[in-house]
């Protein structure tokens, strides 16, 4: 464990933290960018140059963006009353998602850290992008740009009711 | 000294200072003396800037701009600064105190980081990396929320109406911003800033003939990462953000003396960094533009290239006026991501076809198609004329 | 075609640009504490207050009779009457004692310069200045005019506004040579009432 490590983790923990414990939803939204800046830190340092970049740009960039306008635009900026039931099914469902992941993370075998880290170089990933895995990213955009034109036809739909 | 002594001083200058300082700190000190200087270069510049912007835009308008505080007005920004400064900081009582003061810190830091990757000369880059581009990108993405922390954290109806128009440009002009270099990443195959030159380089007798920017698709992909750099630092004819008359200066309404000096200087800067990128992307970055003026040094001609692109953005701004909201979203959409598809359309065709005159009209004839196409569509079959005012003739 | 507005536009303000650097006529802007426009002749800032002779306090044409502090709009006249009279220093109320201003305050930042005080004052004691560089750091006393402060000389007057100088010269000789005809005809006609006296008729309204 290295000092930087270290930091990005505590950043990462902090950040989530504060976006569950956070009475304002901005301000959850806001401790979640926080936090989703440290896990592209960690990329960074682990050597993903172009994971943690595009983390940034599509996290912070898109997503927080996303969450932040949509609260917004629903008015949900009065602080939800807490309620036990919610918090129970929620602790249940991370405690769930959380086995899941260190189930795959310890059966993976990347637990040992024997395994030298391959440094891809961005180029190697753009190849295989664009070669091997031609198909899933085809099949990928495909789906994206059916969602975006299901986006329009939905608010088009809305826009002619209240006409 | 020979010309490349003096291209290459500073980086001769920065590896004595480092071998000069103790083994322990030599990265620390390495890493320092790469960034002080463009933390030193770009806000003195800005400085610069402003005068120059007013006396531009002055010019344009018939008037003398700036030109009482010492000789021709040049000592205006420094006034300015000591004006900031002195000025009282007013917090609102509504605002949300901490969100409302990391805001401009924020947009200024993420200003700087995007300079991390431009080279500003031959061997001056703060950080060579493969996925440069991506990373001008992501910095780019934090200034959105940075943005919108400032107009939110305000707690005031103006600044949140501003920094959500900020946003949803941002976002929406985002997308041709990035398909149009992403253009010339197909052809120079890297994303690193400094390969994407390297491929610009080389003379065809005295004409720079590799410079992206003199191809078809790179003609095209460079006016409209021009379009799209205006709109992404919120620059005239898409500053409705910050539009005076309807929503008061926007998301930065309730900032005072040097909080709202940040914001003007994280504009600046950001527009600044996304010039270099313009120039790194398309203009060969630091090289020369003829092939008999190399011996003048490689860091003159970026900032000489950058400024040129400066100038291009006060004239369009003393031009211009300022967009209505549909039309912003509907030139972003109906215009700009269309014509960036088609520059990716014929870069591709421009990989593939063996070089020569054919090639270039080959690659020519979409882009200039669609554009009147687009022309004709967009106009709607309205013609360009002279408007008459009933009442006031 | 799409942009040829925007090139037109471009091409314009980059004519002008240039065009601001050779010719001066583009070129608008009077630089101001340097250059300086000529101000016409009706130009009127704030109210100044008349003397005649070369004592600014016993020439003062003014005889309290405080019609302008009554017919000014913002109120920004403030005269108290003297309890005596002064003698008719600068000769033009035919040589009777006349009241004068024991104070006579005028509150600049209250004035809206309408000229009404100019308009209805009788005795020609009030006129328009055409000072403009006035600004004080003292934005209360500063900005309270008094008597000393508002005297002017005539030829003050005459100086900045000729025209109408002379006809308000020329009223106060006719006026005069009236008021000097006046006695001569009471002379003549024996037994006749004295001429009420114009400052406390004035006063009395």
């Amino acid at each position: 464990m290295t000092v930087p490590f270290l930091i990005l983790a505590a950043i990462t923990i902090a950040g989530a933290v504060a976006a569950m414990t956070l009475r304002k939803l901005v301000h959850c939204a806001l401790a979640l960018a926080v936090s989703l800046v440290g896990l592209a830190g960690l990329y960074l340092d682990l050597g993903a140059q172009f994971v943690g970049l595009a983390q940034v740009l599509v996290y912070v960039g898109a997503v927080v963006i996303l969450i932040v306008f949509a609260i917004l635009l629903t008015r949900g900026d009065e602080p939800a009353s807490p309620r036990v039931g919610r918090a129970v099914s929620g602790v249940m469902i991370s405690a769930c998602v959380f086995g899941v992941l260190v189930w795959a993370v310890v059966s993976g075998g990347a637990a040992q850290g024997t395994a030298a880290p391959s440094l891809a170089p961005i180029s190697d990933i753009g190849h295989a992008m664009m070669s091997r895995y031609i198909l899933p990213l085809e099949v990928v955009g495909l789906l994206l740009t059916a969602a975006l034109i299901g986006a329009v036809v939905i608010a088009m739909e809305e826009k002619r009711r209240t006409k | 000294m020979t010309t490349q002594a003096v291209d290459q001083i500073f980086v001769t200058i920065k590896h004595w200072l480092v071998l000069q300082s103790p083994a322990v700190i030599q990265p620390a000190v390495s890493v320092l003396l790469s960034v002080l200087p463009l933390l030193i270069i770009f806000p003195s510049l800005f400085a610069v800037t402003t005068v120059l912007e007013r006396k531009g835009l002055g010019r344009m308008q018939n008037r003398y701009g700036p030109n009482r505080v010492g000789p021709y007005g040049f000592l205006q920004p420094l006034a300015d600064g000591i004006k900031a400064l002195i000025k009282e900081d007013i917090v609102p009582v509504g605002a949300d105190k901490l969100v409302h003061f990391l805001a401009p810190l924020l947009l200024v830091m993420t200003a700087f980081l995007e300079y991390a990757v431009i080279p500003v000369g031959r061997n001056m880059v703060v950080a060579d990396m493969d996925s440069a581009l991506v990373f001008f990108f992501a910095a780019g993405a934090a200034m959105e929320v940075s943005i919108f922390m400032a107009g939110w954290g305000s707690r005031n109806k103006y600044s949140m109406l501003g920094a959500m128009r900020a946003v949803a440009q941002m976002i929406s002009y985002e997308a041709p911003l990035i398909l149009s270099s992403i253009a010339v990443v197909m052809i120079a195959g890297s994303l690193s800033t400094t390969t994407i030159v390297e491929r610009q380089a080389g003379y065809w007798g005295v004409w720079p003939y590799h410079w992206y920017v003199f191809t078809p698709w790179g003609m095209a992909g460079f006016v409209l990462f021009m379009i799209a750099a205006t709109a992404e630092s919120n620059r005239s004819p898409f500053d409705l953000p910050e539009g005076e008359s309807e929503i008061i200066a926007g998301y930065f309404t309730e900032y005072s003396g040097f909080k709202f000096a940040l914001f003007f200087l994280g504009e600046y800067l950001g527009m600044f960094a996304i010039s270099g990128l313009a120039v790194t992307l398309f203009l060969g970055g630091w090289a020369a533009p003829l092939s008999f003026l190399t011996f003048i040094p490689s860091w003159i001609w970026f900032f000489a290239k950058l400024m040129t692109l400066i100038a291009g953005f006060i004239w369009i701004r003393g031009t211009l006026p300022r967009l209505r909201m549909d039309q912003l979203m509907n030139f972003a959409w109906k215009f700009m991501l269309p014509m960036t598809l088609v520059v990716i359309f014929s870069a591709g065709i421009w990989r593939f076809m063996p070089s020569g005159i054919v090639r270039w009209v080959v690659c020519a004839i979409p882009i200039v198609l669609l554009y009147w196409l687009l022309g004709r569509a967009l106009m709607g079959g309205r013609k360009l004329e002279k408007r008459t005012y009933r009442f006031a003739e | 075609m799409l942009g040829i507005g925007i090139i037109q536009g471009l091409v314009e303000t980059a004519r002008n640009f240039f065009g601001s650097y050779t010719s001066k006529q583009r070129l608008t802007t009077v630089q101001f504490p340097d250059e300086r426009l000529i101000q016409p002749e009706a130009a009127r800032v704030f109210p100044f207050l008349v003397y005649d002779t070369d004592d600014w306090e016993k020439g003062l044409r003014c005889v309290a009779c405080k019609i302008c502090e009554v017919e000014c709009p913002p109120q920004c006249i403030s005269i108290t009457k003297s309890a005596d009279k002064k003698p008719d220093y600068s000769g033009i109320y035919s040589g009777k004692p006349q009241f004068y201003p024991e104070k006579f305050d005028i509150d600049v930042s209250v004035c809206m310069s309408c000229q009404i005080c100019v308009e209805v004052c009788p005795f020609e004691a009030i006129k328009m200045d055409n000072a403009f560089e006035l600004s004080t750091d003292d934005r209360f006393g500063g900005l309270m005019w008094d008597k000393q402060r508002l005297a002017m000389p005539n030829s003050h007057y005459q100086a900045i506004h000729p025209t109408d100088a002379a006809e308000s010269d020329a009223a106060l000789a006719e006026k005069k040579a009236k008021a000097e005809a006046k006695p001569a005809a009471a002379a003549a006609a024996a037994p006749a009432k004295p001429a009420p006296e114009k400052a406390g008729a004035a006063t009395e309204r």
